[in-house]
């Protein structure tokens, strides 16, 4: 499969580029091959795995088919607990009633707990432009946010940056933003939380307005759940007079139980934790506790367009718990930037496309930002077959046809000048239509492995400067699943 | 037309696929995981509880009933704290044996306020064994959710074996989701540069616990 990028537009422009970057290249190798080993624990830990992760795709599923009668309940209870509930068609609508909202309180500052939706729809720089400031609080957005930067990865944004470039950000940037970093300031990472403490508290304490997304909204009662380690989510939950919460439709749960499998899963395949330090839940408001004034406002924004997808429609069972990124070859090597969205890795891939259409370039170009080898849906908490949709998407962009844009059906045409990618098109529909020969392919690679060097001799030293070879497993997983019986020995296997 | 009826609108087209008898919410989703993981006596659950507590480094004490106002007193002299915040419904009786200065939970008192205070004691909701999870629910004797945020000393009481569950589950079970609730495991945390773990960055960074019971 590794002729898969031979021709591939804007992804491997940009995955190039991040290639040649050394240190970016070690740190994200180093980053991912510790979270991916914890986690693998962690998820060990629990016997029920298989079933845990089927209840999640199947409430997933079930909601996202029912999804306006949720909506509409969601609204109801949201409301019945004193929330005032926005909805927004589109990152537009949504950034002016955010700000809107901000105006309305007098105020020009608001704090920030990482949210990937206000992310997507650039909300910061729509604030900026009405002359009010957002500052993120997670420490790695602070760091995105004070090194002019963008998000490298769902749950370690900055990923990409390692302690001394960290240690120089904040030495250069923070007196812009508040206050400065304290005199000589070492690169120990308790040294840098510590000056990023500092930093952001007398932001919290003097906050009117908090801004947030969320994990979970629980339709049956009107709840909303955020899970974070740091405590800065709970600040921006709970410090401030109004809190503005702007999440997509798809977070969606019917019931409060339905927690019970979440706050299971998220966190073992997120931080490799058996819970995060903190998960707040707040319903609507409550007196003297917490914000005396609640807004949710519900994003569309291209989730009912992937929603029309029967294929797609599975992406938005997602959970943002960045597992898929940490296993992904691809992601490994070409850092989350090159993805040209907020979600990067394997879910990037499928989301992004989905969400935005296929039209633009890098758009078309990242459903072939993979290698198809079926990691990102080994690890995936509800299961989410990112290679179909991989394989579907590149479908669409080499042949078009019927989709939803904006809630319209529209014919796509077949994309002009992707003649390389009808040829791994074809590539790929040769091997999933054959999985005698995909197998036979993987089992040749496992039994030579040893043969495979971590670094080339001679001429090949440069093109390995810039590759870490992975080890090629010793059985492939198809056979080890099979073999085990799911890796358990005796539990049923998991789809 | 407004943004509600047209995203409802879009939701509804893009369903179109979807069969009128698509099962409902009971039979769409399987509950075959498990209620709790392994089977424990009591005390082995509150040793567990113990074990992952300390695990996440929260530090963790146990006493009888009667021992409490002198291990808190004992924890809160070893803090040297000058003032300790007192959410209205705590058991007075806990805090007999120590002279450190109240500051009561006022709805009144800013951020600013509880800035300046050393530590928090409380009581809990539920503790969850299997995670070494503590959740507070805002009652009484827990107060406001900011009272365990701000103070850098959070003292967290939990009686056993009461308030002690196994599970997830079985934890969300007794919990009242119109209340505002904070899970909390371990003291706050961070993992955000080259994955070292710092503990510590917004919320309290001692998180001690005492098993009471
Ligand atoms: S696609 Fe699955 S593995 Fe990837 S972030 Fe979403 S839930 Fe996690």
């Amino acid at each position: 499969m590794s002729g898969t990028f031979v021709g591939m537009p804007a992804f491997p422009k940009a995955a190039h580029e991040a290639v040649g970057n050394q240190t970016l290249r070690a740190n994200l190798r180093h980053a991912t091959h510790t979270i991916r080993a914890k986690r693998a624990n962690a998820v060990a830990e629990v016997s029920d795995w298989a079933e845990l992760r089927e209840a999640g795709k199947r409430i997933k599923d079930h909601t996202l088919r029912h999804l306006d009668r949720y909506l509409v309940q969601l609204e109801e209870s949201v409301t019945a607990a004193g929330g005032i509930v926005h909805w927004a068609a589109d990152a537009d609508e949504a950034n002016r009633i955010v700000a809107g909202l901000v105006k309305e309180t007098g105020e020009s500052e608001v704090v920030k707990v990482k949210s990937m939706a206000t992310q997507e729809i650039g909300l910061n720089e729509a604030l900026e432009a009405e002359g009010i400031r957002a500052y993120e609080t997670d420490l790695a957005e602070l760091i995105v946010q004070l090194g002019k930067d963008r998000p490298s990865h769902i749950l370690v944004p900055a990923i990409h940056r390692n302690r001394g470039e960290i240690r120089e950000i904040f030495a250069r940037e923070m007196s812009e933003w508040g206050r400065p970093a304290p005199e000589g300031l070492t690169d120990t990472p308790a040294e840098l939380a510590d000056a990023a403490r500092l930093h952001l508290r007398e932001k919290f304490l003097r906050a009117k307005v908090g801004v947030s997304g969320a994990n979970f909204m629980v339709a049956e009662t009107g709840t909303l759940v955020v899970v974070e380690s740091e405590g800065n989510g709970r600040m921006c939950l709970t410090l401030p007079e109004t809190l503005i919460s702007v999440v997509g439709i798809e977070k969606i749960v019917p019931t409060w139980r339905d927690l019970e499998v979440f706050l299971q899963t998220l966190p073992r395949s997120s931080t490799a934790e058996r819970m995060n330090p903190y998960t707040s839940t707040w319903t609507g408001t409550t007196d003297g506790d917490g914000p005396r004034t609640f807004h949710l406002v519900l994003l569309d924004n291209g989730r009912t367009d992937t929603l029309a997808d029967e294929v797609g429609r599975q992406a938005l069972r997602c959970i943002r718990c960045s597992a898929c990124l940490n296993v992904c070859p691809v992601y490994e090597r070409a850092g989350g930037h090159a993805y040209g969205s907020v979600y990067p890795g394997p879910i990037g891939a499928i989301l992004s496309p989905q969400l935005r259409g296929t039209g633009s370039e890098i758009d078309a170009s990242l459903p072939y930002a993979s290698s198809l080898c079926g990691a990102c849906y080994e690890v995936c908490p509800v299961a989410i077959d990112i290679p179909e949709v991989l394989v579907h998407l590149r479908e669409r962009v080499v042949q078009g046809g019927p989709v939803t844009r904006e809630g319209n059906k529209v014919v796509l045409k077949p994309a002009k000048g992707h003649g390389a990618e009808r040829a791994a098109m074809r590539a790929a529909r040769w091997a999933f239509s054959r999985p005698g020969a995909l197998r036979a392919g993987q089992r040749l690679a496992s039994r030579t492995r040893r043969l495979h060097p971590r670094t080339l001799p001679g001429p090949g030293k440069a093109w390995s400067a810039s590759r870490d070879l992975p080890a090629l497993p010793a059985e492939p997983f198809r056979d080890w699943w099979q073999r085990t019986n799911g890796g358990t020995g005796d539990e049923g296997t998991a789809k | 037309m407004s943004s509600r009826e047209r995203i409802l609108g879009r939701v509804r087209r893009a369903l179109a696929d979807v069969p009128q008898d698509d099962p409902g919410y009971e039979d769409a989703v399987a509950r075959d995981y498990l209620r709790e993981h392994g089977s424990r006596s009591t005390e082995e659950t509150v040793a567990l509880l113990a074990e992952n507590l300390a695990d996440y480094r929260a530090v963790v004490h146990r006493c009888a009933a009667d021992e409490l106002a002198s291990v808190l007193a004992r924890l809160l002299a070893e803090r040297k704290a000058a003032a300790v915040l007192v959410p209205p419904g705590l058991d007075e009786a806990w805090l007999a044996e120590t002279d450190v200065a109240r500051v009561p939970d006022r709805a009144e008192s800013g951020a600013h306020e509880l800035d300046r205070v050393d530590s928090v004691v409380t009581a809990c909701a539920v503790a969850v064994a299997e995670t070494g999870t503590i959740v507070l629910d805002g009652g009484p004797d827990q107060g406001r959710r900011r009272i365990t945020l701000v103070p850098d000393h959070h003292i967290c009481v939990v009686r056993v074996p009461e308030q002690v569950v196994s599970s997830v589950p079985q934890a969300l079970e007794r919990l009242d989701p119109g209340r505002p609730l904070t899970w909390i495991s371990g003291p706050s945390a961070t993992s955000d540069i080259e994955l070292d773990r710092v503990e510590g960055v917004h919320g309290p960074r001692t998180l001690e616990v005492i098993l009471v019971g």
